[in-house]
This record gives C-alpha cells, structure tokens and sequence, in this order.
C-alpha cells in the first residue's frame, strides 16, 4: 500500500480495518545472490539500495532479535554533516542529502526536522577551529554559518553566557541538520526494501561463515543454512564477536554510550546545541522530551547499561550552558553498544575472505550516517569497488597509516 | 563498579582511567624480522570478547599503579585484580631464566626453541589453571554478585 493523504482518509472512512503488515514474515530461502546480516538501520538501508537503486533481486536480510532493536532504536537520533576531515565530509553531507529525500525515496513518514545545530565555542583558540571546520563543510558542499554571541542570543537567549569557566562567545551552525524519528526510519527503509522484494528475516541467529579456500559462500542460522553469491556483514555494536566466526581480529572494541530523556515539556530548545568545552548535546523531540547525551562510559561492555559517573558527567554538563534544564526530570535513560573503531571513523570494505564484505566501526555516530552507509555499502556489494564518496573508510588504513582520526586522539578507542 | 585494589582495598572505578586490553603489557621487540606485523596487531586489533575481558586500568585519582583487572564485559562483574607491575615481572623473570641459560650461539638457538616450548606448555597449563581459578572464582563471583549491585 501507497501512503499518502488518500490512503490515511481511506482508512480512516473505513474504520482503520484494512491497515496491511508493514513487511512481510518470510521463510529463508536456501540461497540468495546476496545476504545482509544484521537488520539493523544499515543493514536495512543497504538491502533497500540494492534493490532500488542498484537493481539487485534475491536479496535477504538476517536480524538476529526484531527490526529495531538494536542502536537504530537506541540514539540521540541527530542527522548533520558538520565534519572536518577530506575522507569523511562528502561522505556524511551525502548522508545529510539522502536523508533530505529520504521520506520521499520510502514512501514513510521519518519526522526529518531540519531544526540545525549549534557548536557552541568558548575560547578564541576554539573559534579559529569552528571557523576552518566550517571552510572545510563549505567546501565539500555543506553550509556552515558562524554565530557571534550577539546572533546566537537571539536564536538562544536560555544559554549560561557570563559562565565564569567555559563563556559562551558564539557558536557553528549548520542549518540543514536535525532529527529524525529513529525507529521510524528502520520500520521505513524495512518496509520500502520489502515493497521491492527483499526477504526480512528477524530472529534468525547467524552462528557461522561457511568458508572454503578463503571464500565465503554462505552462513549457518538458527533457521538453517543459507548460501548466498555475497555476504554482508553490517552488525555494529557486535562486529568483532561475527567477524571472529571468520576468523578475523579487527581494529575495533564494544563500548557502551547512554543517553536521557526527560520529560515532555513545551518546546524549549530550537534544534540541536552541543557544548564545545565538555561532551553534552541536546535536541527535544517532537513529544517534548529532552533527549540528550554525553561521552561513552570509556571500558568494554557488552552490556546495554552503563554506570552512574557518566550520567552525573553529563548532566554537568547540561548544566553548564543551559541551567534552565535543571528543573527537568529525568524520565528514563539507556545504553547501545558501540563499535569504537581505532581512529573514530567508520569501515566499509572487502574483508580478507572472498564474497564477504563489512560494514563496521561506526562509534557513536551511526545514526546520521544511515542512509550513505546504505548507500555506500549497497555499492561495494553491487560493484565491488567503493562509492566514491567512501574510497577512504577502507578496512587496510590502521595497516597503510592512513588513519581518518577526526578528534586527533590516536589509536585509543575510548578516546573518540 | 568497585574495584577492589591489592593495597587499598575496594575503590570506585571513576578514580581510574583505563588503557585497554592488558595484553598491551606484552609489547613486541621492535628488532624481531615480523615486527611490522607485530606492531600492527599490537597497536590495532582487539580480541574484543564479550565475556571475560583483562584490561589495564590505571588509578590516577589514587596510588597511580597500574591495575590488570579481570572483568565481565557482559555483566561489568570484576573477577579479579592485581598489580600490572607484578604480572609484568613475572613475565620478565621467565625471560631472564631463559636467557641466563645461553652462553654460545649455537646453544642460544637451541635453549630458545626449548625455552619457547617450555614457555608454551607453561602457558597452557597456567592458562588451564587459570580457567579453573577464574571459573571457581566465577561463581563465588556470581554469589557475590547477586548479592551487591554490580553495574
């Protein structure tokens, strides 16, 4: 079914009884040209670019639990395109392009709000930074508007500007940015990757790689053997406990990050404000809510929780530029698995092993990145060669030393 | 998280910061013929389990001693802690028995390949020892661990 204003009056007259399941519930086939493990935002994505764009057919896409449960459910759900670095910038304002058609391209109401976002500075040394930052965005194509203080109090009279440690002197905006509703993004690219023929399989555990002579022509499940031409693996969060049914090691560690939502409260904060002298950002979705978070808890986990000394770091920190937030109460909180890569930036590549390819390393910014993941990712598998605007998030550069270390902090995960 | 110091007894895990994996202790030589190689998984792959995790946690806001604290990733459980410095050395000590044990060259190659054997199938029988140890202490863990709060 179509959606559109048509089809909600027709449903509506009709008494909401012909509503259809959003995707099919389909039985695996034995084999596939190509199999996606992992339905996660960017395993639905890619399944969705293939068929869409790259004309792929007899595609399946494995999900371990049920279509968003995983990080796609579990974000801050901020969309931008403000990075610094040659190798990632035209990857995510492609992303942010995607995402500016992307209700349109699955026919499904995504809630993209285009509400921009605020780097507030506090020093004239981190001015001069936000100033190259933004030349960097508006070379690739991205805009990039510098606020002084006098322009960011109008947008923002709530903020702590006469803070006595981290003043507020002004801030980068990118007016193209927001948010998006997280899940219904999955449940989006889901159903509009099932319209066109892509088998979506959840609760269906893959527990090996059927690998011979360094080729993988298949994967073992919970719901039987499935081969498949190619194999893609997008699983963030749980990369290197799959990847090692591979056999491979890789350049990356499971982190937990936690995020907060508040109450609903009227609107209060015009899209999204990050604090440039601690880690906190901050939008309020469209129930009222504030939803907001800070850094990673910084060790290991594999648990989808973290400890209370994060969550008082960053409510110091909302606290430190928008003291209005104190008032607020906590509604609930959470934690996603990361998958901190060792330069902070992500992995779409070929692997070692023939007809297997990887879609990892996202950190903690996976969500904006949705859509040209997909995309990128749908392109490596149809190809076999790196869309363009992906050619340096190969899986080699740890090797070659070609890092893509956006925040400069070397080869310590919990550092990005 | 407690983490429950050698010296100075049970701590909050915020007054440490941690480095990683604590195979970082075991650093390549930078003279071996593989030791590209060596540095490359030394510096950027992880094992990254989910389960049992060693890990190098350094008590900055305490004693500044290195820590190899044997946790849970899955459960954030810690089942055990010692010194970094002590595990250092007993690796180090392995090392200069092997090597007081050459005096010509020919010798030195042999005792090395015997040495390297005998570190081996120490290895493996510590490490089997060590799997008992850590599963007993797992379910004393466990015990514990339902009864504190261990997130």
């Amino acid at each position: 079914m179509h959606y559109s204003i048509w089809s909600l009056i027709n449903q509506a007259l009709t008494g909401n009884r012909n509503w259809a399941p959003v995707w099919r519930d389909p039985e695996p086939k034995s084999h596939y040209d190509i199999v996606i493990v992992g339905g996660g935002g960017h395993g639905l994505a890619t399944a969705f670019y293939l068929a869409s764009r790259y004309g792929m057919k007899n595609i399946a896409v494995l999900e371990k639990g049920w279509i968003g449960s995983g990080n796609i459910g579990r974000n801050t759900t901020i969309v931008r395109s403000n990075y610094l670095l040659d190798g990632n910038e035209p990857f995510y304002e492609k992303s942010l392009q995607l995402w500016e058609g992307l209700e349109q391209d699955i026919n499904y109401n995504a809630m993209m709000s285009q509400r921009g976002i605020i780097n507030l500075y506090h020093s004239d040394a981190q001015r001069d930074s936000y100033v190259r930052r933004g030349n960097a965005m508006r070379l690739h194509g991205a805009d990039a508007e510098l606020l002084n203080q006098d322009q960011l109090r109008s947008l923002c009279p709530f903020l702590d500007y006469e803070n006595a440690r981290f003043p507020i002197m002004g801030g980068l905006l990118q007016k193209r940015a927001g948010t998006a509703r997280h899940d219904a993004v999955a449940w989006g690219y889901a159903r509009a990757a099932d319209q066109r023929g892509v088998d979506i399989i959840q609760n269906c555990d893959v527990t090996d790689f059927l690998i011979k002579d360094g080729v993988c022509t298949g994967v073992e499940t919970s719901k039987g053997t499935i081969r498949a031409g190619k194999i893609g693996v997008a699983v963030a969060g749980s990369t290197s406990r799959v990847m090692a049914k591979a056999g491979l090691r890789l350049p990356i560690e499971s982190h937990v990050l936690q995020a907060f939502v508040t109450e609903g409260l009227k609107p209060v904060i015009p899209g999204v404000i990050t604090f440039g002298a601690g880690h906190f950002y901050i939008s309020q979705s469209d129930k009222g809510g504030l939803v907001f978070g800070g850094d990673i808890d910084g060790y290991n986990s594999y648990a989808q929780r973290g400890n209370l000394p994060v969550f008082e770091d960053v409510c110091e920190g909302g606290m430190a530029i928008m003291p209005m937030i104190g008032r607020a109460r906590m509604l609930r909180n959470w934690g996603g698995i990361m998958d901190m890569s060792m330069d902070g930036s992500p992995i779409i590549d070929k692997t070692p092993i023939d007809h297997l390819y990887l879609n990892a390393g996202w950190c903690y910014g996976g969500f904006k990145a949705t859509p040209a993941s997909g995309l990128c990712f749908a392109h490596l598998l149809a190809r076999d060669e790196p869309h363009e605007v992906a050619t340096k998030l190969r899986l080699d550069r740890f090797r070659r030393g070609a890092m893509l270390d956006e925040r400069g902090a070397g080869a310590q995960p919990n550092l990005h | 998280m407690i983490i429950n110091h050698p010296h100075l007894g049970p701590r909050d895990a915020s007054e440490f910061s941690i480095l990683g994996d604590a195979s970082l202790i075991n650093r390549p030589d930078w003279q071996a013929g593989d030791a590209d190689d060596a540095f490359y998984s030394y510096l950027y792959l992880r094992d990254n389990p989910a389960g049992l995790h060693r890990e190098l946690w350094f008590h900055e806001q305490g004693d500044r001693s290195w820590l190899v604290v044997t946790r849970d990733t899955v459960t954030h459980a810690i089942i055990d802690v010692a010194l970094a410095s002590d595990i250092a050395k007993a690796a180090t000590s392995k090392m200069s028995k092997v090597n007081a044990g050459k005096k010509t060259a020919a010798k030195k190659t042999a005792t090395k390949k015997t040495a390297a054997k005998k570190t081996a199938a120490k290895k493996t029988a510590a490490k089997k020892t060590a799997a008992k140890k850590t599963a007993a202490k797992k379910t004393a863990a466990k015990k514990t661990a339902t009864k504190r709060d261990v997130t």
